[in-house]
Parts: C-alpha cells; structure tokens; sequence
C-alpha cells in the first residue's frame, strides 16, 4: 500500500508522466487535496465531499485537454472554488447581486488602479513590451508564475478563461454552459486577461523589477 | 476617439469575434498613436500561445535556436 501518493502531486510541475492523468495514485491524492480545501471552506463534510466529487467529474470529462499536471490540477481547482461559491451561495441564501457573479466594486478599483478617469493608462502601469530577455523563456519557474497568476484569478474568470483558451470551447458554447450572455462572456474574459497580462509582466516579464512570487501556485 | 480602455477591451474581444470594419479602424488608429495598448494587443496573443502551451505541457512553436527543457511531458497518443 503506498502511503506516498502525496508525492505524485508534489513532483515538479509538468515533469510527471502524461499516464499520470490517469494515475490513480495522481487522482486519489488530488481528490484528497480538494476535500480537505473544501471543508475548510465550506466547514461541512457532506457539501464538501459532493463539491468535490461534482467538481471532479465535471473536470475530467476535459481531462483530454491537459498533458501538464499542474493545469490539470489549476484546472480542477477552478472549478470546485466555483461549486464552493455555489454552495455557500445556496447556504446563504445569497443571491449573486451582478449578473456576472463578480464582484463589481473589486472589478471598478482594479480599472480604476489601471486606467485614469480620462481612460487612459496610468503611466506606471502601460504594458510593456514582453520581448525583453524573459520573452522567450518558457522555464518550469515561468511556468510555476504562470499557474500561481492563474490562482490569482476570482473564480468565474478563472474558469471562463480555462474553459476559452485550455479546453478552447467556442464563445457560444461557454454562454450556454454557464447560463451567460455573450457580452457577459466578453467582459469576464477582458477582465481575466487584464489581470493575467498584469500579474505575469509584474512577475515575469518586467526588465527592470522582477518580483519573485513567494508562493507556488498550488495549495 | 477611442480612449486605451475600450482599446483593450476590443483588442480582447477580438479573440471571440470578428470586429467590425469601423471598430477595427478605430482600433488601429488608436494602436498607432499608443504604444502601451500596442503592446497590449500583442500581449493578448501571446496569452493565448501561453495558455495552450501551459494545457498543453508543450512547446508548439520552439523559438529558434533556444533548446526548451520546459514541459517535456506530451500526451501519451
């Protein structure tokens, strides 16, 4: 009996065999991550445990699009924080108070910490040009960057942009899947690029301040 | 004319759907004269390439002459 299954899941990101995916040893350890992640938010063994299990199955119907375990398990992990806020919605009673299921005053400061009142960008935060050095390295450490700025997403944008660029589904198909509109869609997807282009340049692409993040992208 | 917020939400919109002839001018005169949405734009494409390689564990494109050690792992077919 191996008692160190944990051990698939902490090897390093994408180094793993592609069989891996349908390791058992992979799935049973990723399961155990997402229960425990689970309970912790939702402070119920039952809705955690069925979180997971929709989460899961809802995941690996994908499962195709994804040789690298680590987006495999971004992946995954998108979705269940999207069930959790699910279930804590229901608990609660709380009924999601935007159409987008994002919270709006966030979104507004986020712009307003880009772009001036005129529209504009503040100077500080242009885009540069990401053909620097850093432009063409794709190092496993990019790739750590990469799923922690992921991580970094709100749910709903999370999903939608893995569901548009992993899974690479159709707009049409996103909207009827998650019950949105079309400008809906193209809002979250703007919004999770904005905050993906901005986490990655601050984090990988910027010359001159290169932050390293303190913590890899999986819990 | 066109302010870099509604800039780079076009140049995003643009990965879902085909941008209409006036959009897509406006879009470009502002992109001529912005070198920060400039960049942006190029960015967005780049997110793109970066997403499906990251799914992928691959390398579509190696660039030229820089060996990538990165993502050996391909899928098993």
């Amino acid at each position: 009996m191996p008692h160190d299954a944990a051990a698939t899941l902490n090897s390093p990101d994408g180094k793993g065999p592609p069989e891996s995916l349908q390791d058992p040893h992979f799935l049973e350890s990723l399961r155990q991550q997402m229960v425990k992640f689970a309970r912790l938010q939702l402070r119920d063994e039952d809705l955690a445990e069925d979180a997971v299990q929709e989460a899961l199955a809802g995941a690996l119907k994908n499962a195709d699009s994804f040789a690298r375990q680590s987006a495999l398990r971004t992946w995954v992990f998108s979705i269940l924080k999207y069930k959790i806020a699910d279930a804590l919605r229901y608990r609660q009673r709380v009924i999601a108070s935007s159409e987008l299921g994002d919270d709006e005053h966030r979104e507004q400061a986020f712009m307003d910490a880009l772009f001036k009142t005129n529209g504009h960008w503040h100077k500080a935060e242009r885009p540069t040009s990401w053909s620097g050095p850093q432009g063409r390295v794709q190092s496993e450490h990019f790739w750590r960057v990469f799923d922690a700025c992921l991580n970094g997403l709100p749910e709903k944008q999370a999903r939608v942009f893995m569901m548009r660029e992993f899974i690479e589904l159709e707009s049409e198909e996103i909207c009827s899947q998650l019950d949105l509109t079309t400008s809906n869609l193209h809002v979250i997807l703007y919004r999770a690029r904005m905050r993906l282009r901005k986490c990655l340049e601050s984090s990988w692409f910027s010359p001159n301040e290169r932050k390293t993040l303190t913590k890899e992208g999986r819990r | 004319m066109m302010d870099c917020k509604q800039a780079t939400r076009l140049a995003s919109e643009s990965l879902e759907r085909k941008l209409k002839t006036g959009e897509k001018l406006e879009l470009k005169l502002h992109l001529a004269i912005c070198s920060g949405c400039r960049n942006f734009a190029r960015q967005m494409s780049t997110l793109r390439g970066l997403a499906r390689d990251y799914a992928l564990g691959e390398e579509e494109n190696p660039p030229q002459g820089q060996p990538q050690d990165a993502g050996k792992s391909s899928p098993e077919e």
